[in-house]
């Protein structure tokens, strides 16, 4: 009954394609952006646990806003384009590692000339990073042209373990560190310091609002339709004039640039102090798990995905404690992984097509209730 | 005489090394060439198989059994426990996903491997285990040809051996036993199949046993020279490579899958890498079966693959 | 029966000639030595007996098959390979055996999938969405939007294509087809799988497409009722052989297509 959708008529094709047709949906989401944007720093500025502390921003709020960030770049690749990638974490190094290059001064000393480019503010060097990662995201999409599904993946792979190499080895990138971890620089916005975790919150909101309508604008329109023709059936794309060339580089060159950024947020406005161990393997594994519970092709779905890995560790953490049963570090880490791989399996029965789909099902029940149909 | 010496030295080292790669990616190759699910959970059932070996073995030895005896009651433990998952794995996640594709399968596999790798270490604990079961010494052949001799690590010896015997048997397995007709013609067609009357439940409970019996050779060899712990799991990515150069169906082709690798990468290692700093094993691995592809997109071995529209 | 030609078409007026074209695949030779032509505005049937090279010889059309020997001359080229979005390019669109939809995708963006030739507006704009591209899109959702009129497929045209029954799949196929806005199209087998009442709304469609928007069309078909009732000129093909060639009421008594189709040894 809350749910209907009568007397919402469309009078146009433009109010047809919008994200949300449905003016409940629209509601909802001015709602949560209110929320988001201003709820939660003003909670915060009245020290309303729990909001007040820092807690919540920290471990839960910014590591979701920027892991679901990274969620939407991979969906554009695997997702919307078919292209299984399991190298995530080389693309976030690759760009946290190029924002911090570009943020310190970048000095390659040639034969000729030496190029030289003084430390930038942090806004273009992180939007570099993400450039320098879209552009390395380009060269490892050419092969995808002639390989495909999980031959593709072992490509990536390369591309995870040998970037997972140079960043360790190649002392350029770390500023020749003796210790191998390196720092970010100061997070001055052009005057807006970001040095509290409410700060830091909100560049991260911002950025996600911003890069999630770009994301959402791109996959709704000719590009969107194009990945999602060549994910379905290439061959038959080909013959629509598609060319799967410009289809999957420009996939790959735009989730590789949102990924990228996604790392150097990651490394400055997270972590702080970063290894190349940040983005192993185990990343790549976390983003591409992200995508999958929250559901391939579904931006809402990233968010999804990305709330459910992020906060089921901290819940099995939590409940032994809050139960007061004892239980060892140990035994908890191992229940995590256990509960994680049953769940992905449970999931995967139930609903391949993840939480998005669960929730748009969910949806259309929510129409109909309390009619069965 | 000294460099070829170090040369051969260094090449056999690899191709022990790679015999290593390919029982594993044996586990691989068995359960593809039935079901067409590439099981990310081997290296995991590695791991499982190793620690209820290693833990039975000692307990069995604290109690006053004589140790071969006890490597004996443990194998079979240790045979038992992957009997035991063959058959949950089969029942509570392939069989309520048999119509899915290939990548949900790929993903449910990969949360089996969580599964596994936190079960097996909750039962059978989590710290590093050695496991005895081969010398761990080695053999300096051709003393008179180079100077020094060449090092032949036993253990490595050994592992070739298994393995060799498991390619005969699985090899005598497929062609000559119903069941492992069952399984080609499982792999072939799976609506084929049943209308014959071939049980795919059966057929993937076999599968997935025999792999957890190939995992299980793995670990003994594993977890002779490296004790058997956690990092074993990370087997499962290296066999990758290993797959796409000796293709993902066949045995002879992991075999010779894991022999490329292994001597590829400790010869990378030897002769490029203190050009580039060193540690180029670590991916070494992957751009080759790259590269690999960049030439022939469905692996060296690997049938073309023909789209009709 | 039909009158041979479209509107006002004359009759000469050669849009698509296959010159002497052999395809083989490693021992197997598909298609030898066919030759034909399609005139423009009429609908050319291929027939024949199963295995006989129809559908590679769409696929020849289409530049998704380069043929090992011929030459192919589209609306005046003449070229003996031809890649397939090249085909797209120059006006070739057609429908597949076993429907090759986006099955992750709408009835509406599967057709509006065919409109993607047409739509200029770059990657920036899209991104930003207000302005050109979002008039693009609204300029080609609205000459979708009368192509899923012209289909009656309005009431599903949100629906994903997977959850469609066939014969409505079957449509938004030629439906993501018309939408290229093609000069020729290549319909492969349409009817297979349709009970009467979906062959004759079929045939309405087909027949529509023709005389509205004045298509050339070259259909592969085994119902031969159909063939008959809409062809204007027939071709036959048996193991890769051309064996006839002319209107439905020529090839119909031709005792070559007789045997052909019972089965004689020959």
């Amino acid at each position: 009954m809350l749910y209907r959708e009568t007397g919402q008529f469309k009078t146009s094709y433009t109010a047809d394609m919008a994200i949300f047709t449905i003016r409940q949906d629209r509601i909802a989401l001015w709602l949560l952006l209110a929320l988001a944007f201003i709820g939660v720093p003003l909670l915060n500025v009245l020290q309303i646990w729990p909001f007040g502390g820092e807690y919540l921003l920290r471990a839960i709020f910014i590591p979701f806003l920027i892991l679901s960030l990274a969620a939407v770049g991979l969906n554009i690749l695997t997702g919307y384009c078919g292209q299984l990638s399991l190298g995530s974490g080389a693309f976030m190094a690759i760009g946290a590692y190029s924002a911090y290059k570009f943020g310190t001064g970048v000095r390659i000393p040639l034969e000729i000339f030496t190029i030289s480019i003084p430390p930038l503010p942090v806004l273009p060097s992180i939007l570099l990073g993400g450039l320098m990662a879209a552009i390395v995201g380009i060269l490892f999409g050419v092969p995808s042209l002639r390989i495909k599904g999980l031959y593709l993946a072992v490509a990536t792979l390369a591309a995870q373990f040998f970037f997972d190499w140079v960043f360790i080895r190649v002392k350029w990138f770390t500023n020749y560190t003796s210790s191998g971890s390196v720092t970010a620089p100061e997070l001055n916005f052009f005057g807006f310091y970001a040095n509290k975790p409410i700060e830091k919150y909100l560049v991260c909101l911002v950025f996600v609002s911003v890069f999630a309508l770009l994301a959402k604008n791109l996959v709704r329109g000719n590009i969107g339709r194009q990945w999602m023709a060549i994910r379905d059936m290439d061959i038959a794309a080909e013959l629509m004039g598609i060319r799967p060339l410009y289809a999957k580089l420009t996939a790959f060159a735009i989730s590789s640039f949102i990924v990228g950024v996604a790392g150097a947020l990651w490394a400055f406005i997270y972590l702080g102090a970063w290894e190349p161990l940040a983005f192993n393997i185990d990343r790549s594994f976390q983003i591409l798990f992200m995508v999958i519970i929250g559901g391939l092709g579904s931006i809402m779905g990233a968010f999804l995905g990305a709330a459910f890995i992020l906060v089921l560790p901290i819940l099995l953490d939590q409940i032994p404690h809050a139960l007061g049963i004892p239980v060892s570090v140990e035994t908890v880490s191992l229940l995590v992984f256990m509960v994680t791989g049953a769940l992905i399996c449970w999931l995967l029965i139930v609903e391949p097509h993840g939480f998005a789909r669960l929730w748009l099902t969910g949806k259309e029940k929510l129409r109909l209730w309390p009619y069965p149909y | 005489m000294v460099v070829f010496g170090q040369f051969v030295e260094v090449l056999i080292s690899g191709l022990l090394a790679g015999v290593l790669y390919s029982l594993v990616a044996l586990g691989f190759v068995l359960i593809f060439k039935a079901s067409g699910v590439f099981n990310f959970a081997q290296g995991a059932m590695v791991l499982l198989a190793g620690l209820a070996l290693v833990r039975a073995l000692d307990m069995l030895v604290a109690q006053g059994f004589s140790f071969w005896a006890a490597v004996g009651v443990g194998l079979v433990f240790a045979a038992a426990i992957m009997a035991i998952t063959a058959w949950l794995v089969e029942r509570f996640v392939l069989g309520p996903l048999v119509n899915q594709d290939g990548l949900t399968l790929f993903m449910a596999t990969i949360g089996v491997s969580f599964i596994l790798e936190g079960g097996a270490q909750m039962l059978f604990g989590s710290d590093v285990y050695p496991l005895p079961l081969f010398p761990s010494d080695a053999w300096f052949l051709f003393e008179k040809a180079f100077p020094g001799g060449i090092l032949v690590s036993k253990i490595d010896v050994f592992g070739g051996f298994i393995a060799a015997v498991l390619v005969v048997v699985l090899a005598l397995f497929f062609q000559h036993t119903k069941t492992g007709r069952a399984l080609r013609a499982v792999a072939d067609d799976h609506a084929a199949a049943q209308s014959v009357g071939i049980s795919l439940n059966w057929i993937w409970f076999v599968v997935w046993l025999m792999a957890g019996l190939v995992a299980l050779a793995a670990a003994t060899v594993w977890g002779t020279k490296l004790g058997v712990q956690f990092s074993i799991t990370f087997l499962a990515l290296k066999a990758l490579p290993v797959l796409i150069i000796g293709g993902f169906t066949s045995v002879p082709g992991a075999i010779i899958g894991g022999l490329l690798i292994g001597a590829g990468e400790k010869l990378a290692e030897a002769y490029l890498g203190p050009a580039m700093g060193g540690g180029i094993e670590y991916w070494f691995a992957y751009v080759l079966a790259l590269v690999v592809l960049l030439m022939r997109p469905q692996g060296l071995f690997g049938e073309r693959i023909i789209e009709r529209i | 029966m039909r009158a041979p030609g479209g509107p006002d078409v004359a009759v000469d007026d050669v849009l698509l000639a296959v010159e002497d074209v052999s395809l083989s695949f490693g021992g197997v030779k598909a298609v030898s030595d066919v030759s034909f032509d399609i005139r423009k505005g009429e609908i050319r049937a291929i027939i024949g007996p199963n295995g006989a090279g129809k559908t590679s010889m769409l696929n020849i059309i289409n530049g998704f098959y380069q043929p090992q020997e011929g030459r192919i001359t589209f609306k005046g080229e003449t070229r003996s390979k031809m890649r397939p979005h090249e085909a797209a390019i120059g006006g070739i669109a057609r429908t597949f055996q076993n429907v090759a939809l986006f099955k992750g995708m709408s009835a509406l963006d599967n057709i509006m999938v065919g409109r993607t030739l047409k739509m200029r507006r770059g990657f920036l704009w899209q991104l930003l969405r207000v302005g050109p591209a979002l008039t693009e899109e609204v300029e080609h959702r609205a000459r979708v939007e009368e192509i899923i009129d012209f289909l009656q497929i309005q009431a599903i045209r949100k629906v994903q294509v997977a959850r469609l029954p066939y014969g409505m799949q079957k449509r938004v196929e030629l439906g993501r087809a018309l939408a290229m806005e093609p000069d020729l199209l290549l319909l492969d087998e349409p009817m297979a799988g349709m009970n009467m009442e979906e062959k004759e709304d079929m045939s309405r469609f087909i027949l529509d497409v023709n005389n509205h928007y004045g298509t050339t069309i070259a259909l592969i078909e085994h119902d031969m009722g159909v063939v008959m009732d809409l062809s204007d000129r027939v071709i036959v093909l048996d193991h890769g052989i051309k064996i006839a060639d002319g209107t439905p009421d020529v090839v119909r008594n031709n005792q070559a297509v007789i045997d052909a189709y019972l089965g004689v040894a020959h």
